[in-house]
């Protein structure tokens, strides 16, 4: 019998396993993917907002404010990539200058600092600004972060403190009996006293099997398309448009990795499998973008994708636990600022989780984590030492990212460590450059066959049935 | 560590270059490899119709790439396998690293480009769908069979007629495959004629030109792809849509040089080739930085590639032992009506060699048409092609001699006229 148990390991899922790692407690998290970070926590924009934009008094203004604090100390703790490069929000001249204005009110109320920058300093700050653009709001506290490696240190951490991790293990079933859940999986049946949904698009579902306060997730699909690095300094803050008579607009903003991204889209669509991005789509990211800053090469486009946000129909977070279902705790209807908020959505259930259960705080909790060692951070002298220590780190498998084995082995053997292509990709970056793993994914899918150990036709692109080869030449 | 010179890359055109400059008179060459052998990209061609050119019979990648690596061998020309160039620093230092030495530097006095090229991925080309497994660029396909032993489809469907997309048709039908379609948004397919005959044709694989794919379904493998006409715009033809019940998308659609080392190096850099900006000793803007093959710009046969590679060796050999050629005039090359880029874009009437060999590619079919060359506004040549296509290379030789008759000229402009 688990205290806790997590559906869910995405970024909400693991920060709020990580809070709980905290204290005394037998918790898991379930997942119905092969890797964490693999649905709505892998395919967003990779900021952390600044906060102005939320309703004030919402939770999603409250949540994302306290996010955005944690951030700094939580990249030290847990050896994530983040950057505050700072926010502006862009008005042209033929959009209505009061609009700013009432984001300088929503901001005061929700405690963030911002200023209203005129065209001329603005220009000196991103000289690739739209001709049109003539001000806008500036916000320093707007950030970027790897969504991939924010999501993967908290699991990892939260695993490290005893948290255990089912993967590749899909809830088909949860009853409630008097004081404990039977969360039903396509694999074991396993028993909780409290649950905690952090199913993402799927959150209505999970809560609608146990409670009658029906909740109704929309999946808002949103389309990007990343540039390659040599675009990466095309801008060095986040780029918002102001929402016009064209819709929400599109954000131009560097990577923490120096990539451009450009997006998203926001079309409401039925499937919450629907990640397929579409021509239109796709199309209208160049016109869009080309509001707000001039001159994006979207030439160099090296991918494009979609992910899909957790709207609930009522438009704020919803967290807390079911009034009708005593220990079943929802974290729903995460989207924008889902992934700024998550830290402290993680905080908050978990405290209202100890607090249910009367946990006590866990004296052996070790909150830091060490990331994957980038070799490229290293003076010459410290990566020879590393070298001759691990060879593997001399040989380079992505030449477009300049990955080496050595950061491949890690990525495989550490906690939760990488079982597919896209696995390897999100927690070292092989694959993830301009080629598109076009050179390295013969070379990684050797690795993972050595060392896993596993064969070559189980491995997959993501896991389940993305296999790459099907049997030997002529054996198929 | 010093080398007089350092060749980056040991494919054919790297091996061809050693081999120049060690026949010219260099013996301080390493070659950097980043593979575990030499040879580049020929080691996963083993379909035959290499070296007709060169060897006057028809070789496999692997035979072609031996003869050459023979060479470079009996010369005793240093190497470095599984090694990868970091950095190529605007003085020409090296930075390299491997599992074995560990990260290094080598100051060289030449360097030779030689990195060859990649393909142009699915999400370079921005094909809407999903991104399930099952997509892969032709080469990687090709070296996963041709190299790994592995088959990565069983029904194929193929986006562009590059030739490593038709050889791959071929090949997967010959390993077991079903190949549906090969699907070219051009008019006109991307690759060599006989390539379309012996690889299509003789198995029935229907060329369906003016397409593409438009959807991608499949959320954990491919198991469907749409193709679509396009229009005289390239934009789909609503109505038009084939589709295909499928595991695999393949994409041959162009080759990009990577010139990402000679970017950090200050190299300038065509925007058409996306190659470097080289003179008539296919010297870059860099002094003593030479570039050939395909990260000069992309060849449509290797024996072109040899050739060129071997200027190469012989320039950088040359600029070793002489250094900078003193050259009062550089005379520009003009690509104009119907021809894309010429390679090299200046040539040197002074220095130049006897003969000048200078390659471009034309942008669309051309019938009945010639080549003309013009010195200054004066037609000095003309010659009759039956057809020109983009997917084949062309080229028009200067010489020395009749450029020395002309002493005022500003440019020469080379394009297509009607015979």
């Amino acid at each position: 019998m688990y205290d806790v148990a997590i559906v869910g390991a995405g970024v909400v899922g693991s920060a709020i396993a990580r809070e709980l790692s905290k204290f005394k407690v037998k918790a898991c998290v379930i997942e119905k993917d092969e890797d964490v970070c693999n649905g709505t926590s892998k395919a967003n924009s990779a900021i952390v907002h600044a906060g102005f934009d939320a309703k004030p008094g919402t939770l999603k203004a409250k949540l994302n404010v306290r996010g955005n604090e944690m951030m700094d100390a939580l990249s030290k703790e847990l050896d994530f990539p983040f950057k505050r490069n700072g926010s502006l929000v862009v008005c042209t001249k033929d959009q209505d200058p009061a609009l700013l204005d009432e984001l300088v009110e929503k901001a005061k109320a929700n405690g963030v600092e911002v200023s209203i920058l005129e065209r001329e300093e603005l220009i000196e700050m991103e000289p690739n600004l739209a001709d049109d653009v003539v001000k806008a709001l500036y916000a320093p506290t707007g950030a970027i972060v790897c969504p991939f490696h924010l999501t993967m240190a908290l699991a990892e951490n939260a695993a490290d403190n005893g948290v255990e991790f089912f993967l590749n293990t899909e809830v088909t079933m949860i009853e409630k009996k008097d004081d404990f859940y039977v969360i039903t999986t396509d694999k074991d049946v396993i028993e909780a006293k409290t649950v905690v949904n952090a199913a993402g698009v799927y959150a209505d579902k999970l809560n609608n099997m146990v409670s009658e306060n029906k909740l109704e997730i929309i999946a808002r699909r949103g389309q990007y398309c990343l540039l390659d690095k040599d675009a990466g300094n095309h801008v060095s803050k986040t780029i918002f448009q102001l929402p016009s008579k064209m819709g929400k607009g599109v954000l131009v903003t560097p990577t923490v990795h120096g990539n451009l991204l450009v997006g998203p889209t926001a079309e409401d669509i039925d499937d919450k499998e629907g990640i397929n991005t579409t021509a239109d789509g796709l199309g209208s990211l160049g016109v869009t973008s080309a509001q707000s800053v001039k001159n994006v090469p979207m030439r160099q486009v090296i991918t494009s994708f979609a992910g899909l946000r957790a709207h609930e129909v009522n438009g704020d977070f919803v967290i807390g636990e079911a009034e009708d279902a005593k220990g079943f705790f929802n974290a729903a209807g995460i989207e924008s600022p889902g992934l700024s908020s998550a830290p402290a959505i993680g905080e908050m259930v978990a405290s209202l989780v100890a607090e249910s259960l009367g946990l006590e705080k866990n004296p052996d909790f070790n909150g830091t984590r060490k990331g994957i060692l980038n070799p490229a951070t290293l003076s010459m002298e410290e990566r020879n030492e590393l070298i001759k220590k691990q060879p593997a780190y001399g040989n380079i498998i992505c030449r477009c990212e300049m990955i080496s084995e050595g950061e491949i082995l890690d990525a495989i053997h550490r906690t939760l460590g990488a079982r597919s292509l896209d696995g390897v990709k999100r927690r070292t970056r092989a694959g993830m450059g301009r080629c598109q793993a076009g050179f390295c994914s013969p070379k990684t899918m050797e690795i993972l066959e050595r060392e896993v150990p596993m064969s070559m036709f189980d491995v997959t692109k993501n896991g389940k049935d993305a296999k790459i080869v099907y049997g030997y030449n002529k054996k198929i | 560590m010093k080398y007089d010179l350092v060749i980056v890359g040991g494919g054919p055109a790297g091996l061809a270059a050693a081999i120049a400059a060690k026949d010219n008179g260099i013996d301080s060459i390493l070659i950097i490899e980043r593979d575990r052998e030499l040879g580049g990209i020929l080691n996963q061609c083993i379909h035959n119709g290499f070296g007709l050119h060169t060897f006057k019979e028809e070789l496999t990648g692997p035979e072609y790439a031996s003869r050459f690596i023979a060479q470079v061998e009996e010369r005793g020309i240093e190497y470095k396998l599984n090694t990868m160039v970091m950095d190529i620093a605007n003085d020409k230092t090296v930075t390299a690293m491997n599992a074995t030495d560990g990260m290094f530097t080598i100051e060289a006095k030449a360097v030779i480009l030689a990195m060859g090229c990649r393909e142009r991925s699915r999400g370079a080309l921005n094909i809407p769908g999903y991104r399930p497994a099952g997509i892969f660029s032709a080469g990687t396909a090709q070296r996963l069979v041709n190299i790994e032993g592995y088959m990565p489809g069983r029904r194929v469907v193929i986006l562009g007629s590059g030739d490593i997309g038709l050889i791959m048709a071929r090949r997967m039908t010959l390993e077991g495959a079903k190949v549906l379609a090969v699907a070219e948004l051009m008019p006109y397919s991307g690759g060599l004629k006989r390539n379309i005959v012996q690889c299509l044709d003789d198995f029935d694989i229907p060329l369906y030109l003016s397409h593409t794919v438009v959807d991608i379904q499949g959320k954990e493998r491919v198991e469907g792809i749409t193709i679509a006409e396009v229009g005289p715009d390239r934009k789909p033809i609503p109505g038009s849509e084939i589709h295909y019940d499928c595991d695999t998308l393949l994409l041959s659609c162009g080759l990009l040089p990577e010139n990402e080392l000679s970017k950090t190096a200050g190299v300038e850099l065509s925007p058409i080739t996306s190659g470097p900006v080289v003179n008539d000793s296919l010297e870059t803007n860099i002094e003593g930085v030479f570039a050939c093959g395909n990260v000069l710009h992309v060849h449509d046969l290797v024996d072109f590639v040899s050739q060129e590679a071997t200027n190469a060796g012989k320039n950088a050999a040359k600029y070793i032992k002489e250094g900078k050629q003193d050259a009062s005039k550089e005379v520009k090359i003009l690509p104009v009506d119907g021809v894309r880029y010429t390679v090299p874009t200046t040539v040197r009437p002074e220095v130049m060699d006897d003969t000048l060999t200078v390659r471009f590619r034309v942008g669309q079919v051309f019938k009945n048409c010639a080549i003309a060359t013009y010195f200054g506004d004066e037609l000095i040549s003309k010659r009759k092609r039956p057809v020109m296509a983009p997917g084949e290379m062309e080229q028009v030789i200067l010489k020395k001699s009749q450029l020395a008759e002309y002493p005022d000229i500003e440019n020469i402009t080379i394009k297509i006229e009607e015979a």
